[in-house]
């Protein structure tokens, strides 16, 4: 800014000669055209000047600006109504997301519900048939010892009458004679002491 | 202009009658003529350049729009509120000066804030309305803003005058301020562009030697676009500011 205030003036001190030089030489009485005052010209100037700048003034204030305004005041109305409707809308996005979060937890927590039903049923049922399997197990087991015991006597039932008859086979071989009843005591009281009653 | 090697700075303020017969009848000069231009690209670009009412405005109504705000921010800036009455006018008188300015920066064309008349004439519509505007809203009370509240009474036959010189001389330091600008630009343009010429019809080395005087008249050139918007700016704010003054006292 300085600088160009310094060229300025430079080129101004520069110039003095030259318009000191051009302002007396002129024609029409000299002097700046400016200040001729008494030329019908100037006056005339004037007129035309209030003329024309009414003009200016009355297009400008009664036509032009406030259409500029009208346009300027919609087009405020307009982002005004399009950012309530953003943040209306927004606000929508922000309801649904918030209920479909919820639903989404409700849904979970539904799912998680079911699963654990279904696995207590589950399990329950597991529970009661491997019982009710044990029962039938023992039952099997109960009678085959039974079976087995059952088994056991009719055998060691058979064994006596073997040995007595046995015994009688060799007392009478041996002796000639026997006595079943006596054999037969003898057996008895021998498979006692053997642990075989 | 280079006529026998003379320099004559002051024949483009010269006022001349324009279209023929009819114009001369009337004293329809140039600079009218000028003023005429200025409002009809004015009525042009806020009445055509908007009539398409864009919401995404095109260049010529992002032109006007831009004006308009410029100039509505200052008129409100500077008086408050009761600017947007005064908006209009404002807005014209920025607008024609600032035209007015940039007009006569085009090659042969007139500068009509070059005549003195013509800006004194514009400072005193401002002054008279100032005026009005205060009376209006203050009655008789708007002279107390020839005395400041708070000043020793001893002083007011000091004050007093100097206030009221200091009213009156606006009208003086407003018109002049642009007349001068405007005629020192234009003078001093014609004479580094006769320059030019002048030093250039002198052969070889003056081809050379012109191209001087060619760049000073350029940066001249860039500096008077600067001068003109400025001029017109200065003008509407202070027009802004006294109407501050007469609207609200102080």
């Amino acid at each position: 800014m300085t600088k160009r205030i310094r060229l300025a003036a430079a080129s101004l001190l520069a110039l003095l000669p030259a318009i000191a030089h051009a302002a007396e030489g002129h024609g029409e009485g000299g002097g700046m055209p400016q200040l001729r005052f008494n030329d019908p010209l100037m006056l005339a100037q004037i007129v035309w000047l209030l003329i024309i700048f009414g003009l200016l003034y009355y297009i400008m204030s009664a036509i032009a600006l406030p259409r500029v305004a009208e346009v300027l005041e919609t087009r405020r109305r307009r982002i005004e109504g399009d950012l309530e409707a953003a943040q209306q809308a927004k606000q929508r996005a922000d309801a649904a997301l918030a209920e479909h979060r919820a639903a989404t937890a409700r849904a979970r927590a539904e799912a998680q519900a079911a699963i654990a039903q279904a696995m207590g049923q589950a399990q329950a049922e597991a529970a009661q048939k491997a019982e009710a399997f044990n029962e039938r197990l023992n039952a099997q087991i109960e009678e085959a010892e039974k079976r087995i015991a059952a088994a056991r006597d009719a055998a060691m039932g058979a064994l006596r009458q073997v040995s007595a008859d046995t015994a009688e086979a060799l007392v009478s071989r041996l002796t000639g004679r026997a006595d079943r009843a006596a054999v037969t005591r003898a057996v008895e009281r021998e498979l006692q002491a053997r642990g075989h009653a | 202009m280079a006529a026998e090697g003379k320099i004559d700075a002051l024949h483009q303020f010269e006022l001349e009658p324009v279209f023929g017969a009819i114009g001369r009848s009337v004293n329809f000069t140039q600079s009218n003529a000028f003023m005429l231009l200025a409002v009809i690209l004015l009525s042009v670009l806020m009445i055509w350049g908007m009539s398409r009412r864009a919401i995404v405005p095109g260049r010529l109504q992002a032109l006007a729009e831009s004006s308009y705000e410029f100039v509505h921010e200052l008129a409100t800036g500077q008086i408050g509120d009761e600017g947007r009455r005064f908006f209009p006018f404002i807005f014209s008188l920025f607008m024609f000066i600032l035209l007015g300015n940039l007009l006569g920066l085009i090659p042969y064309s007139f500068t009509f804030t070059s005549h003195i008349a013509v800006t004194f004439v514009l400072a005193a519509i401002v002054f008279v309305l100032v005026t009005i505007v205060g009376l209006v809203i203050h009655g008789w009370h708007f002279f107390t803003y020839f005395f400041p509240q708070g000043a020793p009474k001893l002083l007011a036959p000091l004050i007093i005058p100097i206030e009221v010189i200091s009213y009156l001389s606006r009208v003086v330091s407003l018109s002049v301020r642009l007349f001068a600008n405007m005629v020192a630009g234009h003078v001093m343009l014609i004479v580094f562009s006769t320059f030019v010429v002048m030093i250039g019809s002198a052969g070889v080395i003056g081809i050379f030697g012109a191209a001087l005087p060619l760049l000073v008249t350029s940066v001249l050139y860039a500096f008077e676009l600067l001068v003109a918007f400025l001029q017109a700016y200065v003008f509407a704010i202070l027009t802004a500011i006294y109407l501050h003054d007469a609207v609200h006292l102080h």
